[in-house]
């Protein structure tokens, strides 16, 4: 029964885990919103760094924002005199949020733009400012479409996050990790650490889809 | 009636009125230096084939498109134009928000929100625009609900509701800020015929009852002719022919209104 | 110095200029890396879409759990799995092939996915009308559903491979000489992190406009309504 005693540092892991998958997934949940809005806005300033930010984030690979950010940020911030070196932790969900909310910005970009144009005009013959629009009228409409592509992005952060390990952060792939090196056991650690993401990742399904009725109910709730 | 074609017409009393008034889409000119008018309380039916540009009228009146050239006023503001210094510039979006107010719009696909009940349909504006309390505009929601002959149907959602009755909630909301002008877009063409009289009958009690100046664009013309004291024939983005509905629903002037009206004047030869 | 070539730190643009060349090799693998993937992912998808579509539930029940499986674990960990578990039975491959490998079997989840939409996206009517005609199943499939069904897949699984190429970084960890792993290293020997990894970052950004770019223009060129058959 090896397999027990590796079970306190991988659920130390595992906690830190859920712990980055979280706080990257909120912060992925913003940028999306932020990103996939200011892309469809009118206001040029606003959408060209939108646009910008979305491409460059879906263009590149995560590994490589993941350790730009750890790595090179900080040579950059010496060289115009701040200390712009990021803890392992603020480097891996920023790296996780920006990326994650790129994906989810088309999304939410999508969603937004399929309301039908005759909801707008309706909105805007009652005389609703076009941020009213927005927040009343299309994007009650347009959230419970994102739900689905929304899970799916969940469970694709879960598990980016394990990259972290990458950056000597203590993620339940990092522990595996030293686990192994200790033990040499490959094969029962790392069928211990698959398995355990993939509960996670049941887990983290199962709460998408609770989310996913819970919006849902949305499109036929808001009475007065 | 009014007779509209007398000099001595006072036009204080134009409500709105369209001078020169140019709409292009692209390459298509659809409102060609239109000249129209509408007085105080008028129940205005607008006629003609599709591509005439009778819709674009009432949308460029609900300020969902724009002028290219021409002028209009609404009440007696100009409506997609403002003053500045006393001189007349394009129309920003805080003097467009406040024209809105005097027209409220009906549309074909009657355009309700799905996502809100028939009652929240109805007092989401009155609440967030005009800055009614909540029980102000329930009891304006009410009001109209009834008028409409909807009240029961307050706590249902629009999918629950045949096409009959949506269009129906569409008229209570519109009625619900107030309008002074109401402007209905082929309200009736997207119904099943079962359907039409339902709408049909709300929108002559409307006219009946209340002092509303009304634009209504149809194809329903022995409806047209029951409501309205003027009709409009417009081809190709001008009006042909306007006159009161006995005579130009029964005996049309130009031969372009005979030939679009044919089908209807043989059927209803009086 | 990295595969023969030593770079200027004189200047940050002689570094940059020096550096390309060796960024450039990295470019190349990362190419090959997902090229190889690419083509794995392709057939062991193949065989999942086969047997997750089998009308033996003990077949098609399994395989539907491990393409489930294999989609919600991370490649890092797939990787990790292969390196070191597969030498303990025997098993001694190159990095780069292990590499690929992982590549391969994380993305064969996703290609089984795209071919079973695209095979279902033939509208029913169309196999029970070639059916009424007496057809055999297999020609029915070969010049019915197939030609139908390719204009839905190919640019699906270019996407892809779009997205592998994305991934290929993480190969570094098993010491594969890709763009990132390159970049990484001339960081550690000369402490500046910033030039080399920003100009990964513009590689990738040129390689994955022009990945697309392709796969776009492949999705032009396949007629949606299914490649012509005189």
């Amino acid at each position: 029964m090896q397999w027990l005693s590796y079970s306190t540092p991988l659920l130390q892991g595992a906690w830190v885990t859920i712990q980055l998958a979280a706080m990257s997934t909120v912060l992925g949940a913003v940028v999306s919103f932020a990103l996939g809005l200011g892309k469809v806005t009118r206001v040029r300033v606003l959408r060209l760094p939108c646009i910008a930010v979305i491409e460059l984030f879906r263009g590149t690979s995560l590994l490589v924002q993941l350790f730009w950010l750890y790595f090179a940020l900080p040579v950059f911030g010496h060289a115009i005199g701040l200390d712009l070196r990021l803890p392992p932790v603020t480097a891996g969900v920023l790296a996780l949020g920006l990326n994650i909310g790129s994906y989810g910005a088309e999304v939410v970009r999508g969603a937004v733009q399929a309301v039908p144009r005759s909801q707008h005009e309706a909105a805007k013959a009652l005389d609703f400012t076009p941020w009213q629009i927005l927040w009343r009228i299309a994007l009650p409409q347009a959230i419970p479409e994102m739900m689905p592509s929304f899970s799916n992005l969940a469970v694709q952060n879960l598990k980016d996050t394990a990259l972290v390990s990458l950056i000597s952060l203590g993620d339940l792939a990092f522990r595996a990790e030293q686990v192994r090196n200790y033990t040499q056991d490959s094969t029962t650690v790392y069928t211990l650490l698959l398995l355990m993401y993939f509960g996670m990742a049941l887990v983290l399904m199962a709460i998408m889809r609770v989310l996913e009725r819970a919006v849902g109910r949305w499109r036929a709730v808001l009475r007065s | 009636m009014n007779d509209i074609h007398s000099e001595t017409h006072d036009d204080a009393d134009a409500i709105i009125r369209f001078e020169k008034v140019v709409k292009r889409f692209g390459a298509t000119t659809v409102l060609n230096e239109l000249d129209f008018e509408v007085h105080k309380g008028e129940k205005v039916s607008i006629i003609g084939p599709s591509g005439s540009g009778k819709s674009t009228v009432l949308r460029i009146l609900m300020t969902l498109e724009r002028i290219d050239s021409g002028l209009i006023h609404v009440a007696g503001k100009p409506l997609w134009h403002q003053y500045r210094h006393d001189q007349l510039v394009p129309a920003g979006e805080a003097h467009l928000r406040e024209m809105r107010k005097e027209m409220g719009m009906v549309f074909q696909q009657f355009n309700l929100f799905p996502h809100m009940t028939v009652r929240r349909n109805i007092t989401e504006a009155p609440i967030h625009v005009l800055g009614l309390s909540r029980k102000q505009a329930r009891e304006r929601a009410h009001k109209y609900l009834e008028l409409v002959g909807l009240a029961d149907q307050a706590d249902k959602f629009p999918g629950q509701l045949s096409g009959g009755q949506q269009q129906r909630v569409a008229i209570a909301r519109a009625l619900a800020m107030h309008p002074n002008i109401m402007l209905f877009d082929e309200p009736t063409s997207a119904l099943d015929p079962e359907l039409v009289g339902e709408v049909l009958n709300v929108i002559q009690r409307l006219s009946e009852e209340h002092d509303l100046t009304m634009l209504l664009v149809t194809h329903e013309m022995q409806f047209a002719k029951q409501i309205s004291d003027r009709v409009c024939f417009f081809d190709q983005g001008h009006i042909v022919e306007q006159a009161p509905p006995e005579e130009l629903l029964t005996d049309p002037r130009e031969e372009r209104t005979r030939e679009f009206l044919k089908g209807f004047l043989e059927t209803n030869a009086s | 110095m990295l595969f023969g070539i030593s770079w200027d730190t004189s200047s940050n643009a002689a570094f940059a200029a020096s550096i390309l060349p060796i960024l450039l090799r990295g470019l190349l693998a990362t190419v090959q890396a997902s090229i190889v993937g690419f083509v794995i992912a392709l057939a062991l998808g193949l065989a999942l879409a086969a047997l997750k579509s089998s009308r033996l539930r003990v077949v098609s029940w399994p395989a539907r759990l491990l393409a489930e499986f294999i989609r919600d674990t991370p490649l890092l960990v797939q990787l990790f799995f292969l390196y070191y578990v597969l030498p303990d039975y025997g098993i001694v491959l190159p990095a780069f092939l292990t590499g690929a490998l992982a590549l391969g079997v994380q993305y064969s989840a996703y290609t089984a996915e795209v071919y079973r939409a695209g095979l279902e996206s033939v509208p029913r009517g169309q196999i029970e009308a070639a059916h009424a005609l007496d057809l055999l199943p297999a020609r029915v499939f070969r010049v019915i559903v197939l030609p139908q069904a390719v204009p839905r897949i190919v640019p699906a699984l270019g996407n892809y491979l779009v997205s592998i190429m994305k991934d290929v970084p993480v190969l570094s960890v098993v010491s594969v000489l890709e763009m990132l792993n390159v970049a990484k290293i001339i960081g550690d020997r000369t402490f500046n992190y910033l030039i080399p990894l920003s100009m990964v970052g513009g590689l990738y950004l040129v390689l994955t406009i022009v990945a697309s770019a392709g796969v776009r223009y492949l999705d032009t060129r396949l007629p949606k309504r299914g490649l012509p058959l005189r």
